[in-house]
């Protein structure tokens, strides 16, 4: 092996191999194959309905989907034998498409209990209720939010907008060494979209890598993706620099899945 | 089964309860009266449908004798709700001034037992305006037998334009024949409060009950509330007595003009529990907000009745009770919404929603609307179901434990009722006796 390649083998983050998964008995992932470096951000882009989310909720640990070949190394380890919040507290973070609503459990009640959970994994001092959201303000003020969304119930009666920012808020918060955001930049205003680009640059460390599913060629703007995959029908059927997303917005996906 | 309560009746109209006014005595004649009509009400009757109070008719309970069990202050302050603060004690339904302490309340303020605030004199007077004026005794067989057996309560009364700013608590307390005197059947207990915040006043009060002993015990407990014009109420009420208790409770509450009314109640004790609440806006521009919480395991079984009666045009009402099931329990919520001919521009919303812990638990939610006028915004809905998996899911996503997860999508049932409650300090409490039910 040469230097540059051990370098690279050191620095992967995530490996997945000939992922198979099927939700419901259907076969959803079809032979994923996806290397992710530290210090990268990827985009994964595709059709509906393609499995985008499908991979995310696997990487995740989402208890419905079935993974029935292939593999995931996550630091090296298995990814896949973890529960989902050892995955979490292991420093994997998935900005849901659809947020789930907690009723009556307020934003900073949850989050301290996310943030103390890691924090505890990590053998760190958990944060009291006055550390904690003195940490919280902080970040508050990344997003542009008030007090007022700390105090209300997880998700419960906020806009779609509204969801996905506090995606990025628990994201700021949780700060993971492997972000994917699926859809975040959907249904976000001009400036949360900044916002979201700003929180994902701030994360961009040599140590942390981002995978971004979107369908916007926008977003792609604000965070330079090093990699970008196109999904179709449960593979990666196409990669290439940024340049393959300008190429995306102006001929969609037809030309692509001729070819795969 | 109704015969053993008259003849007790006999007794007590001719003993220790023969003092009372003329006005009182007659009173609990037709309360005796409409009770051996009415009789106990069976699963037959459409608002007794999932209840059983079987075991309650089929057996004698008896009024407590004169042997008291001795108490200490350190006892009482761990039974009461607020742990602290003006508080009128009750054992068994009669006052106990000795446990009682209302040092503090401001001028305008009067507490004490309904035994002394039916004598003559003026405050007589206003206890006559409004005692039995309110409950149904005349419908139901329970309020009833309360009346008839009406000699002690709570009596309170806010004076116009009075602020009570510290929260007052009605505490009461109930023995067990067996437990007490180590010899005899179980006793029921009538206790009686009335409730009176005049015309731009404030006030918080809290009624709850609790047990003394373990054993079997009836509870049967008639509530009246007025809230005059322009006055804010929040009142709270607790009840978390032993698991052998018997609890049935009739409260009722009437509203003037431009009132606010916060009734908030929490179910946590009892193994058969039934709370009629009939709340009337009898003024226009009142507001109520009607928020319950029933907390239960093993067999418990607890029945929530609600009446919101519209009487007046521009009221406001919100109802939200939650009931979180474990077990084997059985949760009840029947809600009727009433909408009078002419109360227009009625803002009314209920909202019912349990949380199924396991198989065997479960729930029955019924909402009823009634509505005869056409200019009004009525909405309802209920729900029934077990843990939601994708909130469990979500949570474990961000690193908590399933059983942490768990624990909070399930407090969260209960955080929804108690984030409403207005008064921090008194949230506080019921939060932690909440959290001592989750457990
Ligand atoms: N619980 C389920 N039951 C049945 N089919 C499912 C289920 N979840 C997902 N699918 C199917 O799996 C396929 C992939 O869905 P997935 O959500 O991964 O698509 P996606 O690429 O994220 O699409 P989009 O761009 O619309 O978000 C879809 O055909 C979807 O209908
Ligand atoms: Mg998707």
């Amino acid at each position: 092996m040469t230097g540059k390649g051990k370098r690279e083998r050191e620095n992967v983050l995530l490996e997945i191999r000939d992922l198979h998964a099927t939700v419901e008995g259907r076969e959803i992932l079809k032979g994923v194959d996806l290397v992710v470096h530290t210090g990268e951000v990827h985009a994964i882009m595709g059709p509906n309905g393609s499995g985008k989310s499908t991979l995310a909720q696997v990487l995740a640990g989402h208890p419905g989907y079935t993974v029935t070949a292939g593999s995931a190394l996550y630091e090296g380890k298995d990814l896949l034998a973890m529960t989902p919040e050892v995955r979490a507290r292991e420093g994997v973070f998935l900005a849901f498409q659809y947020p789930v609503a907690i009723r009556g459990i307020t934003n900073a009640y949850f989050l301290r209990f996310a943030v103390n959970a890691i924090r505890k994994h990590r053998g760190e001092e958990e944060l009291g209720p006055v550390e904690f959201m003195d940490a919280l303000e902080e970040k508050l003020k990344v997003i542009g939010w008030d007090d007022s969304y700390l105090n209300r119930p997880v998700n419960d009666g906020f806009s779609g907008g509204e969801k996905k920012r506090n995606e990025i808020l628990q994201l700021a918060v949780l700060e993971p060494k492997l972000a994917i955001l699926d859809e975040t930049d959907s249904g976000l205003d001009i400036d949360a979209l900044k916002t979201v680009a700003q929180t994902v640059e701030k994360l961009r460390r040599p140590h942390n890598a981002t995978v971004i599913v979107t369908h916007y060629y926008r977003i792609l703007t604000h965070i330079q993706p090093d990699v970008v995959h196109v999904l179709s029908a449960g593979r990666i059927v196409k990669s290439g620099g940024k340049e393959l997303a300008v190429e995306l917005e102006e001929k969609g996906y037809d030309w692509i899945r001729e070819v795969a | 089964m109704t015969e053993p309560y008259v003849r007790d009746f006999q007794a007590f109209a001719s003993n220790g309860a023969a003092g009372a006014p003329p006005w009182l005595r007659e009173i609990r004649e037709g309360a005796i009266a409409r009770f051996t009509a009415l009789g106990f009400p069976t699963m037959k009757q459409e608002a007794w449908r999932f209840t059983s109070v079987a075991p309650i008719a089929e057996t004698h309970f008896t009024l407590p004798g004169s042997r008291r069990p001795q108490l200490a202050l350190r006892d009482v302050a761990a039974l009461s709700a607020l742990g602290a603060g003006p508080r009128l004690v009750f054992v068994d339904g009669r006052y106990e001034p000795g446990l009682s302490s209302l040092a503090g309340l401001p001028e305008g303020v009067q507490a004490t037992s309904l035994a002394e605030a039916t004598r003559s004199g003026p405050r007589g007077e206003l206890a006559r305006r409004h005692l039995a004026r309110y409950a149904p005794w005349q419908d139901s067989a329970f309020a009833a037998l309360n009346t008839a057996f009406l000699a002690d309560g709570a009596f309170v009364h806010v004076a116009a334009d009075t602020v009570l700013a510290q929260p007052l608590e009605v505490l009461f307390l109930a023995t067990s024949g067996t437990a007490v005197t180590g010899a005899g059947g179980p006793t029921v207990s009538h206790p009686r409060s009335l409730f009176i915040v005049e015309r731009g006043a404030r006030a918080t009060l809290m009624e709850s009950y609790a047990s003394i002993a373990d054993g079997l015990q009836w509870t049967n407990a008639v509530t009246e509330t007025v809230v005059g014009e322009g006055a804010r109420v929040e009142l709270y009420r607790v009840q978390r007595e032993g698991r052998n208790a018997y609890h049935i409770a009739t409260t009722q509450s009437r509203q003037e003009r431009d009132s606010y009314l916060g009734l908030h109640v929490l179910t946590l004790g009892g193994s058969l529990a039934r709370h009629d609440i009939t709340t009337v806006l009898d003024g226009t521009g009142a507001e109520l907000i009607l928020n319950g919480l029933y907390v239960l395991g093993g067999s418990q079984h607890a029945d929530h009745h609600t009446v919101i009666d519209h009487a007046r045009p521009h009221c406001a009402s919100h109802e939200f009770f939650n009931g979180v099931l474990a077990e084997r329990a059985h949760g009840v919520f029947n809600g009727r919404i009433i909408v009078r001919p002419g109360a227009q521009r009625t803002d009314s919303k209920q909202t019912n929603n349990n949380l199924l812990l396991s198989t065997e638990a479960r729930a029955d939610s019924q909402p009823q609307l009634e509505i005869y006028a056409d200019d009004v915004k009525c909405t309802h809905g209920s729900t029934v179901g077990p843990l939601d998996q994708t909130a469990l899911y979500y949570l474990r996503s961000r690193g908590l434990s399933p059983e942490t997860a768990q624990s909070l999508v399930t407090y969260g049932f209960a955080a929804e009722i108690l984030g409403r409650m207005q008064r921090p300090d008194v949230r506080e409490r019921l939060d932690r006796l909440v959290r001592a039910g989750l457990a």
